[in-house]
């Protein structure tokens, strides 16, 4: 893989944001409002608790951790959606550029965009509600390191389904981590779900965060078992959204439908 | 520095191209005549890899474009109508985002010189997306010789442009293709241009190269007083078999 290529990607991305408020606007807006908003939210249960529980943790720590996870897949595929948007497909994959090296323009983005938008969320989180992030210690390492890898395995399969399904498949897209999110406990713990659901969880790497958070904060130790298990699906699946993605181009390639691609001729 | 042998591309209904082959040679410019749906495009999108051939080999300065894609794409570069550079990005991004593409050295220095070199330098930082078609044009090829490629490929790259602006941009390409080390394939409908800046055309009809000669020579050899009678006979009525090119 060649670094300058990568750099382009990067690059371009860049020129975007900079010129543009609409697409620096969403990088901390939407997190921050839901900061504020679930903070609020927290403190009137807290109250409501008097005291009893502390819900500022385990549910303002979620909402933190799941816009990070939802950051990261947007980043990747709203930056596969920019040259979509600008169709630009025939000039960009007419150059020596690989898969692997656009994947990673669009990952390393990803990466730029969502830490803007993590910085925003804990310094409001922390500093206006009080949320004892660090408290969870080194375990956030982990956690974070599980979101970020399926956020980007998620993002690559969005961005292959867009490529393979035409333009108009974006709205498949934005809604897909609100479709996951009742399976893998952001709120909740697994065993609320019935059991068909939990099967679903089980498969998705966040859960495995997600309850791990919730031990951590009750004082437990996360089951390192549990997590190896998360960080192993979320390692597969980033092979397998990347596999997905390539396939798709190949076939885009075979058929015409990179070189007629606004047309939208699914089949 | 192209090679193209029996190439071909099926799909389920239709047979777009069927067993094309010819060369561009170094410092040629050699045109690609048809009608509409006659293959052009799909042969053109295949030289760009943005297509995949059913059977055939194409070789870009050399290079197998199936076993090395990525080497043999780096060698070549094209400008077309129907492909504009994003309008979203200003004249020198684009320029800067396509330069780390094909990973041209001292890219800063290359850009300059191809703004300077396409009366750019003042539209720099305008989007493109705001400029005259002509501009538009102007912008398409300097980032089309970003890569001093070996191959170039125009798509009907003078069809939005106005008789003067088409004359300036016909100079441009010819001394590229004199001055220059590069071969260039251009495909146009304009007959008038053919002639004035092809050294060898191909006219391909229904997925088949049916002629190919010095479009000066071309007509007269053929009983057509000019080369755009010749392209309406054939458009029409594809030549007999007498007529046809020798394999």
């Amino acid at each position: 893989m060649r670094a300058r290529p990568v750099a382009g990607i990067l690059l371009r991305q860049f020129y975007l944001i900079r010129g543009s408020p609409v697409r620096a606007l969403p990088m901390f807006a939407w997190v921050a409002i839901d900061i504020v908003m679930w903070g609020f939210i927290t403190r009137y249960l807290n109250s409501m608790s008097a005291g009893r529980f502390n819900y500022v943790p385990s549910l303002l720590g979620a909402v933190l951790l799941w816009d990070f996870f939802t950051r990261i897949m947007q980043g990747v595929s709203t930056a596969f959606l920019e040259d979509v948007w600008s169709r630009n497909f025939l000039n960009l994959f007419a150059t020596p550029l690989t898969t692997p090296e656009y994947l990673t323009g669009l990952v390393l983005t990803s990466i730029g965009t969502s830490a803007v938008g993590l910085a925003v969320m804990l310094a409001l989180a922390t500093a206006v509600f009080g949320l004892p992030f660090f408290s969870m210690g080194l375990m956030l390492i982990p956690f974070l390191l599980v979101l970020f890898t399926f956020g980007i395995a998620l993002g690559i399969l969005a961005s292959g389904l867009v490529l393979r399904l035409g333009p108009a498949s974006e709205w498949l897209v934005w809604p897909m981590p609100a479709l996951l999110s009742p399976f893998v406990g952001v709120f909740y713990p697994l065993a609320t779900l019935p059991h068909w659901m939990q099967d679903i969880g089980h498969l998705l790497p966040p859960s495995y965060v997600f309850e791990g958070m919730r031990a951590v904060l009750a004082g437990h130790a996360a089951a390192a078992q549990n997590l190896a298990i998360g960080a192993s699906l979320a390692v597969l699946d980033i092979m397998l959204a990347g596999y997905f993605f390539t396939r798709v181009f190949r076939y885009a390639v075979r058929t015409g439908l990179l070189a007629r691609y606004s047309a939208e001729s699914v089949s | 520095m192209l090679s193209v042998r029996d190439l071909r591309k099926s799909y389920p209904q239709v047979v777009a191209v069927e067993r094309v082959s010819f060369e561009v040679r170094r410092r040629e410019v050699a045109g690609l005549l048809g009608p509409n749906g006659a293959g052009k495009t799909t042969t053109i999108n295949m030289i760009l890899g943005l297509l995949s051939p059913t059977a055939g080999c194409i070789r870009i300065a050399g290079i197998d474009l199936a076993r090395e894609r990525a080497r043999a794409l780096g060698q070549a570069n094209f400008s077309a109508v129907y492909a504009s550079l994003p309008g979203n990005l200003s004249v020198r991004q684009n320029l800067m985002f396509f330069g780390l593409v094909y990973a041209i050295p001292r890219l800063a220095e290359r850009v300059r010189e191809l703004l300077a070199e396409f009366d750019l330098e003042h539209l720099q930082d305008a989007k493109c997306g705001v400029l005259s078609s002509g501009e538009q044009t102007r912008v398409a090829l300097a980032k089309a010789v970003l890569n001093r490629p070996q191959l170039l490929l125009l798509d009907e790259p003078t069809a939005s442009l106005d008789p003067s602006a088409a004359q300036t941009f016909r100079s441009r390409i010819r001394r590229l293709a004199t001055e220059g080390d590069c071969g260039i394939l251009w495909t146009s409908h304009n007959m008038y241009e053919v002639e004035a800046v092809c050294d060898r055309v191909l006219f391909l009809s229904h997925g088949r190269i049916l002629l190919e000669g010095d479009p000066r020579r071309l007509p007269s050899e053929h009983g057509a007083p000019t080369l755009e009678e010749l392209f309406i006979r054939l458009a029409r009525e594809p030549l007999d078999e007498s007529l046809e090119r020798a394999p």
